[in-house]
């Protein structure tokens, strides 16, 4: 197929997506900036008074960046799985299946709407932050890049939960059940310093722990784990879900009977 | 020159076992209006699903004007639109974006889809329902914006897949008006679809697919010839109470006012009018019992039953045409 025929393709996909979650935006865009609010109201504010420091730093600075990271995380996931289930739910999914339009370039399309609602959704997130704490970025670069990898990578996840659900419940297990838990466990509102040696190995295992560290380092300029490892982690990670993702696009029979 | 669709051997089991298709294979030409036909579950639906993608094949080959789906199904894809059975759109999108997107899978740039959104929506008479959320269209604009969505890309193959269920009488030959006017522009049409007026009314070449195998591939003319006896209705305005004298003909009388007649083949029909004649039966109007396609399907339909079942499942094929 000729670049161009691609590229246009490509783009319908992801001015669709962008059409969809901007269309609906009390369902994608207005929640996660309540729901950070009022962790920073509760836990930066309130809370965070008692808690004192945390690594050198107010706990409010401490805890904002990984807030931020959350709802990028949480939000690419959650705009690709069920845009992408809603297609196939709907059958409009049968619209791209049909065309000539190559399978990664579906899942590209898919991706980049989901990176792109995480990244709205971040950048309103910090600004919400900036209301409460004052945030340097200490590197740029490695946060832009942190940002933009996290977001793939649950993007791509979200999708492959997407080809594999076969119901809305099946949609909010991942989410509910292993999204959640690993982030609230992966150092958004503490250090792994303050585990135990077992936990701390333990935290070593989620992935997130990874992701939220490298962006606190970013951002703060301290991080629990070696950010070369975190990088290459989440590029590895990447890659094989994407392997992944396009291997169910040709072969799973949830798309194709 | 190649063929619009060419199918060899066809097949396709599925995880379970069930074999849908049992090697089919059959040609629709460039620019032919073709029926595929068949009882529920006979494979028409996963014939179509494998040649738009839908639906992986277990063995056989589909070229689309001459190019094998195999080697480049882009660009196979290219000359097919499909309007599906279901309704299979956003049903939260507006019906502008719907058809102008199904451009931009296509590879076609924005100005051009959504011109061609336009012309396809004022040919199918949607043009005034574009900002229109899909969802809130009724059954028959739903069909047309199907339609419209499938042309957006002026493929050179267009496959229905019963694109006149559940809508009424008006519109299905508004719709029969347009197909047709699409096939004269040299569009391939394939259609699928229960009624089979609507196949005598359109097409020229017939397949029917029963079971997973092709049982017939012929010209609807040559389908039609076949014909070994049809059942006419006869209305009258004498008052009868006892039926006629039928002569050579088997016949009943229906009630007071109508005949019910069966024509064999070679018989004729003005022996049969001098004979009512003779006994002062005056016929006002004549028709079919039934449309004569769905006659011949349904026999053979029957041929392929085992005899021990013919009888009790007459009915059930007739209801399910």
């Amino acid at each position: 197929m000729k670049c161009a025929v691609i590229w246009t393709s490509f783009l319908t996909i992801f001015r669709r997506e962008i059409r969809r979650f901007v269309r609906i935006w009390p369902q994608t865009l207005l929640p996660p900036v309540i729901t950070m609010s009022l962790y920073f109201v509760i836990f930066g504010t309130l809370i965070g008074r008692r808690i004192g420091e945390m690594s050198g730093y107010s706990y409010m600075e401490f805890v904002a960046p990984g807030l931020i990271m959350m709802s990028v995380i949480t939000n690419s996931y959650a705009n690709v799985v069920s845009s992408f289930y809603s297609a196939k739910f709907q059958r409009n999914v049968e619209e791209l299946l049909v065309s000539p339009t190559p399978n990664w370039v579906i899942m590209a399309g898919y991706v980049l709407g989901g990176v792109t609602r995480g990244l709205l959704v971040g950048l309103v997130v910090s600004l919400i932050a900036l209301m409460f704490t004052q945030l340097t970025i200490q590197h740029i670069a490695i946060t832009m890049l942190i940002v933009f990898f996290s977001s793939t990578l649950f993007a791509v996840a979200g999708f492959i939960n997407a080809i594999y659900a076969n119901s809305f419940d099946a949609v909010s297990i991942v989410p509910t059940f292993v999204l959640t838990p690993l982030t609230y466990l992966g150092g958004v509102f503490y250090s792994i310093d303050m585990l135990s040696p077992f936990w701390q190995g333990v935290s070593h295992l989620n992935p997130i722990l990874y992701i939220v560290n490298a962006f606190r380092y970013g951002v703060l300029g301290i991080s629990d784990i070696n950010l070369v490892g975190a990088f290459i982690g989440i590029a590895v990670f990447i890659a094989a879900l994407c392997c992944w993702g396009l291997r169910l696009m040709v072969h799973s029979g949830r798309l194709r009977q | 020159m190649s063929a619009a669709l060419s199918i060899r051997n066809l097949q396709k089991s599925y995880s379970n076992g069930f074999q849908a298709l049992k090697g089919i294979s059959f040609e629709v030409q460039q620019g032919d209006f073709f029926a595929l036909l068949g009882p529920n579950g006979a494979g028409k639906s996963t014939t179509i699903g494998i040649i738009c993608s839908l639906v992986r094949k277990s063995a056989g080959e589909v070229a689309i004007f001459g190019i094998d789906i195999d080697k480049n199904f882009a660009a196979a894809k290219q000359m097919i639109g499909v309007v599906p059975q279901e309704f299979n759109f956003n049903q939260f999108e507006k019906v502008f974006d719907i058809v102008a997107t199904q451009g931009g899978f296509y590879g076609m740039p924005r100005a051009l889809a959504e011109k061609r959104t336009e012309k396809y929506l004022r040919k199918l008479g949607l043009w005034d329902k574009k900002d229109v959320v899909a969802r809130m269209l009724s059954g028959g604009m739903k069909r047309r914006l199907m339609i419209a969505r499938a042309l957006i890309h002026e493929p050179k193959l267009l496959i229905l897949d019963e694109p006149t269920a559940g809508v009424d009488i008006e519109l299905r030959r508004s719709m029969w008006q347009f197909l047709q006017a699409m096939n004269a522009e040299g569009t391939t049409i394939i259609l699928t679809t229960h009624y089979l007026e609507e196949a005598e009314h359109l097409c020229r070449n017939i397949g029917i697919i029963d079971n997973g195998d092709i049982i017939q591939n012929t010209s609807i003319k040559a389908l039609l010839k076949t014909l070994s006896k049809e059942v006419f209705i006869l209305d009258f305005k004498e008052i009868l109470k006892e039926p006629p004298n039928f002569g050579d003909f088997s016949g009943r009388l229906l009630d007071e006012h109508s005949l019910e007649v069966t024509v064999e083949k070679g018989q004729s029909l003005t022996k049969l009018f001098t004979l009512l004649g003779e006994q002062k039966i005056s016929i006002t109007s004549m028709r079919n019992r039934s449309n004569r396609l769905e006659e011949l399907f349904v026999s053979l339909l029957e041929d392929k039953l085992p005899a021990a079942d013919q009888e009790n499942d007459t009915d059930a094929l007739e209801g399910d045409v």
